[in-house]
């Protein structure tokens, strides 16, 4: 299947079982359903989980495309360094997150799609794949003098002087405007 | 807003009666489970059964539906019978994906609903199972079943289990959730971005498809949801000995109620489109299984490898595009490509640009790392499924048409010249079509090469028949250096353009729709313009934008768009 970045399909997945994650878990807390205190883990973990995946990693080849407004997660999830740039500490992570969910219907399903994330996690990490954090491209100072061309050395060919002079009997057609007043030759 | 009925009007139509039909059976199906046969189950779970019912309803509908726009055999043969009706409704027909999208979200959607009311059902069940007191109603109900020969209406039979539990040992609970993952799996796996970037991975994630179609068939075998079987109701009238509960069985008049589960109603909804779309993949099969002979490889420079072969039996029309197979580079793959040929030509060749692994491999094995000739039997075999129907079908039932094409996009405009080159000057029929505008943006000037070609013999030909007039064409390059720009000024004067040879001039920058429109409606007042794009979705939505507010003098200006 040729160069697939398995991260980018597993950040898919994460972000959609997140918001899964949290639906169940509002859902349990709001109707007061039996193990509400796992729904309510759910809201926090669904949370957590949507912003850690909300920014998307640089990809290895290829245009990238950024989420709505994902810089400032951007630069939050790349402080933390290797425990975010690192696919295996997700998807220990996201496997971690996702047991509690087991325990509850209401976030049964948050549960096995955030362990689907784990896994395809996995499959990135083992690829050798790392999150990259997208930083927007600073733009290189334009160089004035490379607009500037070579000046000529040599001035253009004119016709001689006596050509160029403006005539008296046809002022108008002339190019440019005399100083003094222009006469005759006398 | 001229335009805009012409263009969508049956669009929204279709979208409208489909939503109807949605909104329809969600009221419908709520009402249906209000009535007296459920009005125990009702003192359980309240609303919540007929919250989960309406959605699933709606699932029945928007799953039969999803497997019909992408039976392309099918659409291809309506398509085909609809058009000596209906341009219009031929066109609708185009829109395919866009409609299996909507109707995957309407199923994501009812989805989540069901679901959510199924947690509030499963909740109330095991509450009126844990209730320990027997002077409550649910919890009578929920003991009824106990004894040897009772039918149950709590599907949850003991009181020291929990709803997760119940979930994963029910029919119905464990294939909810196997459908629900595989349905997720599907969608993220169809986000646009995974799409157009490993699209191997969207297709056979796709597949998952048969997981969920067999997982929702067998949903509902269980016959968890319940009610008061016809039986009982002649004699157990609910609304009369509900208050009596603790008299049941001692009362004549109200003996024990006697329940029974629905039956599974989804297979009667989906097995129809099922049984299409196995036709379709057998049909697909039966395609590919035809033999396919490569008779010409042509490497042009811009990374373009041009493929011409020969099919039995192989009919096209112009624009259309095929799906091809290369089994020894995988036995899976299928790719789509717009066919370069005329129909009128003995052979159907495709233009592919090397961009991924696939057209990579495909390259290596028609030899082109190879220098010197390559043997024919060398060439790889190749299977061949389609041509399929797109809208350049309809390019010669408009009077006056416009073309544009961005980059690689030309390539379904190349098949329309070509055959427009046939028809005018070699057969001389009358065609209906009387006048092309051809655009073509392009940003680098490499990938004209082989299209130049193409514009040239045809100059050529238009000249000698004095037809100047019936194609005019503008090439615009919308890059370039700073080199090539001086070189260009340089040669402002010459009689042929110094990039494509071609009498036309080549122009720099983007086209000005606005003038283009203008000038095309006053030329042909009162006309029907077909406008065919095929390119990036930017360029779609101003053209659209311009079809719909340009209408001078009666110009109607119908949009068409290619899609993959």
């Amino acid at each position: 299947m040729g160069k697939i970045e398995w991260a980018m399909w597993a950040n898919e997945q994460a972000l959609a079982s997140g918001l899964i994650y949290l639906t169940g878990g509002i859902v349990g807390v709001a109707g007061q359903l039996k193990g509400w205190e796992y729904a309510a883990f759910g809201i926090a973990a669904g949370v957590f989980v949507c912003l850690l995946e909300y920014p998307r990693s640089k990809r290895a080849k290829g245009t990238n495309y950024e989420r709505t407004g994902q810089y400032c997660f951007t630069v939050c999830v790349k402080a933390f360094g290797p425990l975010t740039s690192n696919y295996y500490v997700r998807a220990f992570l996201h496997a971690a997150l996702c047991v509690p969910g087991g325990f509850m219907l209401a976030t049964v399903l948050g549960c096995v799609c955030l362990g689907m994330a784990s896994l395809i996690y996995l499959s990135a990490a083992i690829h050798g794949e790392h999150w990259q954090p997208i930083m927007p491209k600073s733009e290189p100072a334009k160089s004035v003098t490379q607009s500037i061309k070579h000046p000529p050395q040599n001035p253009p060919p004119r016709p001689p002087a006596e050509m160029r002079r403006k005539r008296a009997e046809d002022l108008e057609s002339a190019a440019y405007v005399n100083p003094l007043p222009v006469t005759a030759n006398e | 807003m001229g335009n805009f009925a012409a263009n969508e009007g049956l669009s929204i139509f279709v979208i409208l009666v489909w939503l109807g039909i949605n909104a329809f059976l969600f009221v419908h199906f709520y009402m249906a489970f209000l009535v007296d046969r459920f009005y125990y189950t009702r003192v359980i779970l309240g609303h919540a059964l007929s919250w989960a019912r309406a959605p699933a309803a709606c699932l029945n509908f928007n799953c039969m539906l999803i497997l019909l726009p992408v039976c392309r055999n099918l659409l291809s043969f309506l398509r085909g019978s609809i058009q000596c009706c209906s341009r219009t409704a031929a066109r609708q027909l185009d829109r395919n994906i866009t409609f299996h999208k909507l109707v995957a979200y309407m199923i994501a959607f009812h989805t989540a609903v069901h679901i959510i009311a199924h947690l509030f059902n499963f909740e109330r069940f095991m509450d009126a199972q844990l209730e320990a007191n027997s002077s409550s109603l649910p919890h009578v109900l929920s003991l009824i079943g106990n004894k040897d020969n009772e039918s149950f209406l709590n599907p949850i039979r003991s009181n020291e289990t929990n709803p997760t539990i119940v979930m994963f040992t029910t029919v119905a609970g464990l294939t909810g959730v196997v459908i629900t993952l595989a349905l997720i799996l599907i969608i993220t796996s169809s986000m646009e971005v995974i799409r157009r970037s490993y699209f191997e991975v969207f297709w056979f994630t796709h597949h998952l498809f048969i997981v969920f179609f067999i997982g929702l068939v067998l949903h509902g075998i269980g016959r968890i949801v319940r009610g008061q079987s016809f039986d009982s109701l002649k004699h157990h009238d609910p609304i009369k000995c509900h208050s009596q509960f603790e008299e049941w069985g001692n009362d004549p008049s109200c003996p024990e109620p006697k329940f029974a589960g629905n039956p599974p109603m989804t297979w009667k909804w989906v097995v129809g489109p099922m049984f299409l779309f196995l036709c379709e993949r057998l049909v697909r099969f039966h395609r590919s299984q035809q033999k396919v002979v490569i008779t010409k490889v042509v490497m042009h420079p811009s990374k373009t490898l041009e493929l011409q072969m020969k099919k039995k039996g192989f009919k096209m029309e112009v624009g259309q595009y095929i799906f091809m197979q290369c089994p020894s580079i995988s036995q899976l793959e299928w790719h789509p490509f717009t066919l370069t040929s005329a129909p009128e030509e003995d052979h159907f060749s495709v233009h592919i640009r090397i961009v991924g692994d696939w057209t990579q491999a495909l390259y290596s094995a028609c030899g082109g790392d190879k220098t010197g000739v390559q043997d024919a039997w060398e060439l790889p075999k190749m299977a061949v499924d389609g041509p399929f129907g797109t809208a350049s079908e309809d390019v010669f039932r408009y009077e006056v048409v416009m073309l544009v094409g961005a980059g690689i996009g030309v390539t379904p405009f190349a098949s329309i010249l070509k055959s427009v080159w046939y028809k005018h000057v070699q057969q001389n029929t009358n065609v209906f079509t009387k006048k092309i505008y051809f655009y073509w943006l392009c940003p680098e000037t490499q990938a004209f090469e082989w299209f130049a070609d193409l514009l040239q013999s045809l100059e050529r030909q238009m000249t000698e028949k004095h037809m100047r007039d019936f194609l005019s064409y503008n090439i615009y390059l919308t890059r370039w250096k700073d080199a090539e720009a001086a070189h260009l000024r340089v040669q402002y004067e010459a009689e042929n353009d110094p990039i494509t040879g071609l009498k036309q001039k080549t122009l720099y920058g983007k086209p000005n729709w606005d003038n283009e429109f203008n000038t095309i409606a006053t030329s042909h007042p009162g006309c029907k313009v077909g406008v065919f794009l095929c390119g990036p979705q930017a360029l779609g939505k101003s053209l659209e934008k311009q079809c719909h507010s340009q209408s001078q003098g009666g110009t109607e200006f119908i949009f068409n768009k290619e899609n993959f």
